[in-house]
């Protein structure tokens, strides 16, 4: 069985039939071909998978496509490509491996939107969600605070 | 100063960029989750369910079209059945005997993966179970008529003695006693471990998330028979790995390449889901270690007794070196004449436990480091107190009979951890808290420890390390090194000591992927070697460069990058090679003896003062790290960020250690709680604030004056913390990790 589903991602039009428990996580990496979006544990403890859906921080993994229909999509991808926290997140030690790091910049986007000034501890608790094994969080809250300094919207 | 900043005496500031920045913050950098190939099949693997037995038979459901499948057994492998290792014990595939749960079987492989889940369901590998039970602990494995899984149950069986402590022990002094037990630790880096396996021009080429592209070339050689050049590893940006993608990434080239080999050289991915990462990949050695110290009444040491066993798992693997390394750091940066360290790698129905950041040390110093709070309580000695006594000072000998060389000083290190913590004032707000009787007791503790940088002893030596530099004509330099980036930040530090070298700019260098085609070996990435060892080598690379552009392409003798860069085109008009090689030198003056482990372990050590500031709740026994400070002599900050970023990321994987990460085991011997739901590691709301300082002798053996920093932040948090909840609620708590069960029951038997 499969149902049929119109949605965005990153503001272009998709359409497609799928299996209705398909995971998000799965359609934007393989269908979409945008592989920033990671999967780490594929049960929405790493938040690797994060991304946005009508502008909501969501683990991937854990959406079925057929929730997603009518609805906006953003990955990574489909941030502005002057978004701050991409050269912050760079220059400030917020990453290392790399595999966390799309998630984490979607968890602090979503942050930053709600709240443009954070504090740490709206930044560590925006951040609860996302598992990083190689920076201790210190590199991210610092590239957090560095966007934030500069006006990221 | 926000309590939250990053503090560091080194500004954070004027640091080049991260090499691997730009890829990894867009989302570009490739993992092996996101390479395709056209026609690629995914391939699945059959285990063990038994902790140890025999393989009877194996049944294939009819109502399949096994025609459809790429199946392997043993049977399909052409070279010799065996993961190389430091011994050929691991079968890549079992035959029919097999020592734990979770050893794999078969191979499936099929271009749809929904497909292969269906085949694999409809596979039946029918076991029978050893007649002895199997074997979980170490007192299990020692005890005798137990089920022998090598001679005895013991791997190795080392002896590190200086002095007498016979002798000691019948002089007259104080003496704490006291035993304590690490569990496993699973590494949980983030990327789950794969690899893709396909035949290319007659090659036979693997890639995937790997630490060491030669041990995994070693591996497939030895497995297919072919020759060292009809194998290519390459790696792929590799997403964590923390020693646990040292000796596994060879398991699953192994097993990619046998399905690849069998699909007629057609791409095969075996990527694996996170359960059976975490259920069948090499964890943390669990241990046990029995500590008697001796102390005159002024606390200085007069003797250091320790017996320590690590829990090998069911193969020897990679257990007899980190168990050596564990042996040489257990006796601490102190100064003591009488020192026995006995150690055992026993053999247990487990799946292999294996490299993990560290590599025994943090078991060893956790030991030690809390019977050192045991020892100063038995003195009625402050802790810091007793540690200023007895840490080592140039001019020294170490317990493996070293000599300590200046300009060190690691009274310094001490003094600036507990300036920077302000321990002293804390420790008696904490007294007056815990006065006032609220449902909390807070406390300070101290671990003071160091760590060796490199392999161990003339280790360095057999790896015959080399290395290179291949400069283009319009003179970007690439560095040629089989080391990889895993997040560490190697691209970074060595590219900045090459360009420091060459006198270039940063800009100029960039490093070469790892391709056992393209680059040399300069051995494994590991061991806290990359920039003291390899870092090295490629200086001595960038000094035979300028001479090759100074013989041969008129380089002037004091240049800027446009006339290095004018000197490159002119080397590759003339045809001259644009290849540089170096190879590692080994220091004639260094002594190592591997029968009485005395002589110069390591070339260079990191030194290390952490201070943990905890409060525990009374009611629920939860603990909680309020604040960290952790002090190290590292000879040479190359980059700051990197620098920082590794003490950083290890001093919270110390605080994972100490308090949350407690991998159960199941009974048939593996991990149960194999979720990421279950196993916790620290979040962002766990982490306390973290003060990193470093101290630069300049006196480490690479370059500036280097040594190496990877695995020292993983040695201090687990008995600096331990520390602190013993002085917090007056408790012996001699174990991690320290659960709140753990600590409300140690609170009962304290009475508190």
């Amino acid at each position: 069985m499969t149902v049929s589903c119109r949605f965005t991602v990153n503001g272009s039009p998709v359409y497609g039939h799928f299996a209705p428990m398909r995971r998000l996580l799965d359609v934007v990496r393989a269908e979409c071909g945008l592989t920033a979006t990671k999967e780490g544990c594929g049960e929405g403890e790493c938040g690797s998978c994060a991304v946005l859906l009508d502008g909501a921080l969501v683990n991937s993994c854990l959406v079925p496509i057929a929730e997603v229909d009518g609805r906006e999509v953003t990955t990574l991808e489909g941030l502005r490509t002057d978004d701050p926290l991409f050269a912050a997140f760079a220059a400030s030690g917020g990453t290392q491996c790399g595999i966390c790091t799309p998630g984490m910049i979607m968890a602090a986007r979503a942050l930053l939107n709600d709240c443009p000034h954070p504090d740490l501890s709206e930044i560590r608790r925006a951040l609860s969600g996302n598992l990083c094994r190689c920076t201790g969080y210190t590199g991210i809250y610092a590239a957090i605070r560095a966007a934030a300094g500069q006006g990221g919207e | 100063m926000h309590d939250d900043d990053r503090s560091g005496a080194v500004p954070f500031k004027e640091a080049p960029l991260r090499k691997d920045g730009t890829e990894k913050v867009r989302g570009t950098a490739r993992y092996i989750a996101d390479v395709r190939y056209p026609g690629m099949l995914y391939g699945a693997t059959l285990r063990t369910r038994l902790p140890g037995g025999t393989v009877v038979s194996i049944d294939f459901d009819e109502n399949i079209a096994w025609d459809e499948y790429v199946v392997v057994t043993a049977k399909d492998i052409p070279g010799v059945n065996a993961v190389k290792m430091i011994e050929q014990d691991q079968p890549v595939l079992v035959e029919a005997q097999y020592r734990h749960a979770g050893e794999p079987v078969m191979l499936v492989a099929h271009r749809d993966p929904q497909a292969l889940g269906t085949a694999l369901a409809a596979i039946r590998i029918e076991e029978r179970a050893c007649d002895e039970g199997p074997v979980f602990t170490i007192e299990e494995a020692l005890r005798p008529m137990t089920r022998q899984i090598v001679a005895g149950n013991v791997y190795r069986d080392y002896c590190m003695e200086k002095g007498s402590v016979a002798r000691a022990l019948g002089e007259p002094c104080h003496v704490f006693e006291g035993e304590y037990q690490t569990g496993a630790q699973e590494h949980l880096y983030i990327e789950p471990q794969g690899m893709i396996a396909r035949v290319e021009e007659g090659v036979l080429t693997v890639e995937g998330s790997l630490q060491c592209p030669y041990y995994v070339h070693a591996a497939l050689v030895s497995m297919t028979g072919l020759s060292a050049d009809q194998v290519r590893v390459l790696q792929c940006a590799t997403g964590g790995a923390f020693g646990g993608k040292e000796e596994y990434p060879s398991h699953i080239a192994c097993h990619a390449a046998l399905l690849s080999l069998k699909a007629g050289g057609r791409p095969v991915a075996l990527i694996y889901q996170r359960a059976e990462d975490m259920a069948v990949t090499p964890k943390r050695h669990p241990s046990r270690t029995r500590v008697r110290l001796g102390a005159d009444g002024n606390g200085r040491l007069r003797f250091i007794d320790i017996d320590f066993v690590i829990d090998g798992g069911a193969y020897l693997t990679l257990s007899p070196v980190v168990l050596s390394r564990g042996m040489i750091h257990a006796a601490g940066p102190y100064r003591c004449d009488h020192v026995r360290v006995r150690g055992r790698a026993v053999a247990t129905s487990h799946p292999p436990f294996g490299a993990f950041r560290g590599f025994g040390a943090p078991q060893s110093i956790f030991a030690l480091e809390t019977a050192m709070d045991g020892l100063a309580r038995t003195l009625g000695m402050p802790p810091e107190v007793l540690r200023a006594r007895n840490v080592l000072v140039p001019g020294d000998l170490s317990p493996a009979g070293q000599g300590i060389e200046g300009p060190l000083d690691m009274h310094r290190v001490m003094e600036e951890a507990l300036e920077a913590s302000q321990y002293h004032a804390k420790v008696a707000r904490c007294r007056q808290w815990n006065a006032q009787g609220q449902a909390s007791r807070r406390g300070m503790g101290i671990a003071t420890f160091y760590h060796g940088a490199g392999f161990t002893g003339n280790g360095e030596l057999a790896l015959r390390s080399r290395a290179g530099l291949r400069v283009s004509a319009g003179g970007l330099v690439e560095i040629l090194t089989s080391t990889t980036e895993m997040g560490q930040g190697m691209q970074t530090t060595l590219s900045e000591i090459v360009a420091e070298a060459l006198q270039i700019p940063y800009e100029g260098v960039c490093v070469a992927r790892p391709d056992t085609r393209d680059v040399p070996n300069s051995g494994p990435t590991v061991a806290s070697r990359t920039c003291m060892v390899v870092g090295r080598i490629l200086a001595q690379a960038a000094y035979k460069l300028i001479a090759r552009l100074r013989a041969g392409a008129a380089l002037p003798s004091a240049y800027d990058y446009d006339e290095f860069c004018a000197a490159c085109a002119r080397l590759h008009a003339s045809g001259d090679v644009a290849t540089v090689m170096a190879d590692y030198q080994h220091p004639v003056d260094s002594q190592w003896d591997e029968s009485t482990f005395q002589g110069s372990p390591y070339r260079s050590f990191a030194w290390a003062c952490y201070v943990a500031e905890v409060e525990v709740d009374t009611t629920t026994g939860e603990a909680r790290v309020l604040d960290f400070t952790a002090v190290q002599e590292v000879g040479r900050v190359v980059h700051p960020t990197v620098a920082a970023g590794q003490i950083e990321g290890g001093v919270v994987q110390g605080i994972g250690y100490a308090l949350f990460e407690e991998v159960h085991f199941g009974t048939d011997g593996q991990m149960a709680n194999n979720r990421v739901t279950n196993y916790i590691i620290p979040t962002s709301a766990d982490v306390p604030p973290i003060r990193v300082l470093f101290q630069e002798s300049r006196a480490g053996a690479g370059p500036g004056g280097a040594a190496g920093i990877g695995e020292l932040p993983m040695d201090g948090p687990a008995p600096a913390i331990i520390n602190a909840i013993n002085a917090a609620l007056g408790t012996e708590i001699r174990h991690v990790p320290a659960m709140p069960e753990h600590i409300l029951a140690a609170m009962d038997r304290g009475h508190l």
